[in-house]
């Protein structure tokens, strides 16, 4: 099966649309989280585990995965229908996000046959739950200079150290993990090296760190002479770097592979002007406050332009002056019109714009929440501050601050 | 709503010509100069009749390129960027108000007048400041085969150097569009206004005493063209301005230093700096995905396109000035400082055909109800 018909794509359409519209999960009677870097409670990551197993058994993940390790064998653009159908339908996420998106692709790419055969099924069934071990407490964006060290003992390797921002570290079964084999060598990549670690071993404690919101959704990994398999290592001893490097290719989208589904449930400023009509202030509808149209109307028209930009970055013609100002500053823009978004939604509510997660608050208090986690944005991956240096330095040629 | 944005190889060559035309024959040195002239720059005015660019919306059968209004923006950005100051806006929009709302004996009599160099100059604007460009009080009161006009109009550009002007007057308490030549306005009647906008040769019109015979009545009187057309250009000259504005504001932060260091190297004048790149950014996407719907021909899109690159625009170009001010310290409180004119141009296109709190105000029904 190779070749695809529009009249293929169109049947496929109506079939996963049909199936979703039957077998939306529906309101779980608590607050979801709204990416699966926020699963914080047991019943919200059985639910969506549960919800995932469904979507896969049914077909609709990791469609174009290879059959023999429990994919379908079938052309990517079918996966890209049923994923596309899942967010326009805006149904919950996918919550193995690291091994559909990063680790599955990688092992797929890079791994061993009985890698492959152990690890890809229970990838895409969510039975076995992954995370990420990359960033440190002492080297954030600073991947190169990870410290966790990981030492050779007969048929183990001895980990010591710890790792933070493990997103599902308390519910995953396997980690992939970068550590240092190594201090010596020609610079500090040479020593790391990449492993499929398991979670579940003596020594490995993930704990889980509360956020701004009061929830949890992520651990600090502490590791103490834990003892994991020697084959476990990735490649070969001192190739950490380069494959941590491949899974950002994946984990950014740079290149394809993914097992597809969504991974998160997109706040869009449409869902705002839908709040507006139902939020009330002073008794009335606040769309109808004046100073709120104006704005609505103010973030349509910035949510616009960014849509707009990225239209515009594909006409090299059109652009002169500063041609990396638009892909430089992606996060800046998306980050930082999330965070007022969620801010003007909590402003339409009245005095109940004081609430916080609660049977009372409107929406559950999910803005309230969406609000404080929008901060993750702003400050993760470079804080907005330091992406307006490196726009300036970078982009406009300013000296460095 | 559609993202798209097209741009054609005729816009690609368009925006190298006239990038590299107004950086030649506008450096600042010469915008300078210009400030206080008595004449538009015949010369310039030939050179760009020459190139063509005052056919480029106009159908080919009345003598243009009917490229449509898409392919001026190129234009009208450089100009902007350059601060050149030239009757171009103008000419334009009467050439598209007259293909809008013209005859066909009009259409045949003027355009190609116009694409041959001839100054059309728009009279809409009264003294009341309104944006609302059929709601007006200058009156047209039909004498036998004659109007005769009554009525004040203000913001007329390069009125002095213009062959002929469209009026908006009241006919039959209907606003309606008349054309009206340079030999049928009195002596006396033009005078120049002082502008924010010292690139700008700005006048007013008085009407009373103009006689106009009534086939100078336009056929149609299709306002929302005349609209359309000048948000277009003026949201160009915005996005132009915008990168005038930060180029210079980038070569004062990297030279002039203050506690031992450069000054661009302090967050305070670097962050609203970027902010102002992203802004261009964003009005430079309004503006090429509005000149795309407004080619598509879709009215609906056009509106909010339209409405979205000048309110953002407006508000983006204004502050860059501002802060284009703020951030040359001493030096930009003085006249010499080239930042005063990006401002006081900022503040010109932001309060012609309505600033940002106004387009808002006419989006708001259109995107939430």
């Amino acid at each position: 099966m190779t070749a695809t018909t529009e009249k293929e794509r169109q049947e496929f359409q109506q079939e996963v649309a049909a199936w979703f519209v039957e077998n939306n999960p529906g309101d779980p009677g608590f607050l979801l989280p709204e990416t699966f870097m926020e699963v914080g409670t047991d019943a919200q990551f059985e639910y969506l585990r549960d919800w995932q197993r469904k979507v896969y058994e049914a077909g609709f993940l990791g469609m174009a995965w290879p059959e023999e390790y429990g994919g379908r064998g079938m052309p990517q653009v079918f996966q890209d229908i049923a994923t596309q159908e899942m967010a326009s339908q805006r149904l919950p996420f996918m919550p193995n996000t690291i091994g559909l998106n990063w680790a599955g692709p990688l092992i797929l790419k890079m791994g061993r046959e009985e890698d492959k055969q152990k690890y890809i099924k229970n990838i895409l069934s969510a039975e076995d739950i992954w995370c990420q071990g990359f960033s440190e407490p002492e080297a954030g964006s600073d991947l190169g200079n990870s410290q966790c060290r990981a030492v050779r003992d007969g048929d183990d390797y001895v980990i010591n150290g710890s790792k933070i921002w493990t997103s599902l570290g308390s519910y995953a079964k396997y980690m992939i993990l970068l550590a240092r084999t190594s201090t010596g060598g020609a610079n500090k990549y040479a020593g790391l090296s990449y492993f499929l670690a398991p979670m579940h071993v003596e020594g490995i404690d993930p704990k889980p760190i509360q956020k701004l919101t009061g929830e949890y959704g992520f651990c600090q990994t502490y590791f103490d002479n834990a003892r994991i398999p020697a084959d476990c290592l990735m490649g070969s001893e001192g190739e950490g770097w380069n494959i941590a490097m491949v899974t950002l290719t994946f984990e950014r989208g740079a290149t394809g592979g993914q097992a597809g589904g969504i991974a998160s449930m997109e706040l869009n400023i449409n869902d705002v002007v839908e709040l507006s009509r139902r939020a009330m202030r002073n008794g009335k509808p606040a769309i109808e406050d004046p100073h709120i149209r104006s704005q609505l109307v103010q973030l349509i028209t910035e949510s616009r332009g960014n849509q707009l930009m990225a239209a515009r970055a594909k006409i090299p013609a059109l652009a002169t002056d500063w041609p990396t100002a638009v892909p430089m500053s992606g996060k800046l823009r998306g980050s930082e019109l999330k965070r007022r978004m969620c801010q003007l939604a909590v402003s339409l509510q009245g005095a109940n714009g004081a609430r916080f997660v609660s049977e009372q608050a409107i929406d559950g208090g999910k803005w309230q929440r969406s609000y404080f986690n929008s901060f993750s944005g702003t400050i993760g991956g470079g804080t907005s501050e330091i992406q307006h240096n490196i726009v300036g330095e970078r982009v406009l040629g300013l000296p460095k601050s | 709503m559609s993202s798209q944005i097209t741009f054609s190889d005729e816009q690609t060559m368009l925006l190298d010509t006239a990038t590299e035309f107004c950086r030649k024959h506008s450096p600042i040195e010469t915008v300078r100069a210009r400030l206080d002239a008595d004449q538009i720059d015949a010369t310039t005015w030939k050179e760009i009749t020459d190139l063509g660019w005052l056919g480029i919306n106009v159908p080919e059968e009345f003598g243009g390129l009917g490229l449509g209004l898409s392919c001026v923006v190129p234009v009208a950005e450089s100009m902007g960027r350059y601060l050149m100051g030239t009757p171009y806006n103008g000419a334009i929009t009467a050439s598209e108000c007259l293909a809008t709302s013209g005859s066909r004996e009009q259409k045949e009599e003027w355009l190609p007048k116009i694409v041959s160099g001839a100054i059309g100059a728009m009279a809409l604007i009264e003294t009341n400041g309104s944006w609302i460009l059929d709601q007006i009080e200058a009156q047209a009161i039909a004498s036998e085969d004659m109007f005769e006009l009554s009525g004040t109009k203000c913001f007329v550009t390069d009125a002095d150097a213009a062959d002929f002007y469209i009026v908006s007057v009241n006919v039959e308490a209907k606003a309606r569009l008349a054309l009206v030549k340079r030999e049928q306005i009195p002596e006396g009647n033009l005078h120049r206004e002082i502008v924010i906008d010292e690139t700008r040769r700005s006048y007013q019109l008085d009407l009373d005493g103009i006689m106009v015979p009534v086939d100078q009545l336009l056929e149609g009187s299709d306002f929302q063209a005349i609209e359309f057309a000048s948000l277009l250009l003026l949201s160009a000259e915005i996005t132009g301005g915008l990168v005038g504005s930060i180029h210079t504001i980038v070569e004062y932060l990297n030279t002039r230093r203050a506690f031992d260091k450069v000054i661009g190297s302090y967050q305070a004048l670097k962050h609203p700096t970027v902010k102002i790149l992203l802004d261009l950014e964003a009005s430079r996407s309004h503006l090429y995905h509005a000149a795309t719907v407004l080619a598509d021909d879709n009215a609906g899109e056009a509106e909010i396109a339209l409405r979205m690159a000048k309110a953002h625009g407006s508000a983006a170009f204004a502050f860059a000035g501002d802060r284009a001010v703020q951030f040359h310290g001493g030096f930009g409180f003085t006249y010499e400082c080239d930042a005063q004119l990006y401002l006081r141009r900022a503040l010109w296109c932001q309060y012609q055909f309505g600033d940002e709190a106004y387009h808002r105000q006419l989006l708001e029904p259109i995107l939430l109800d």
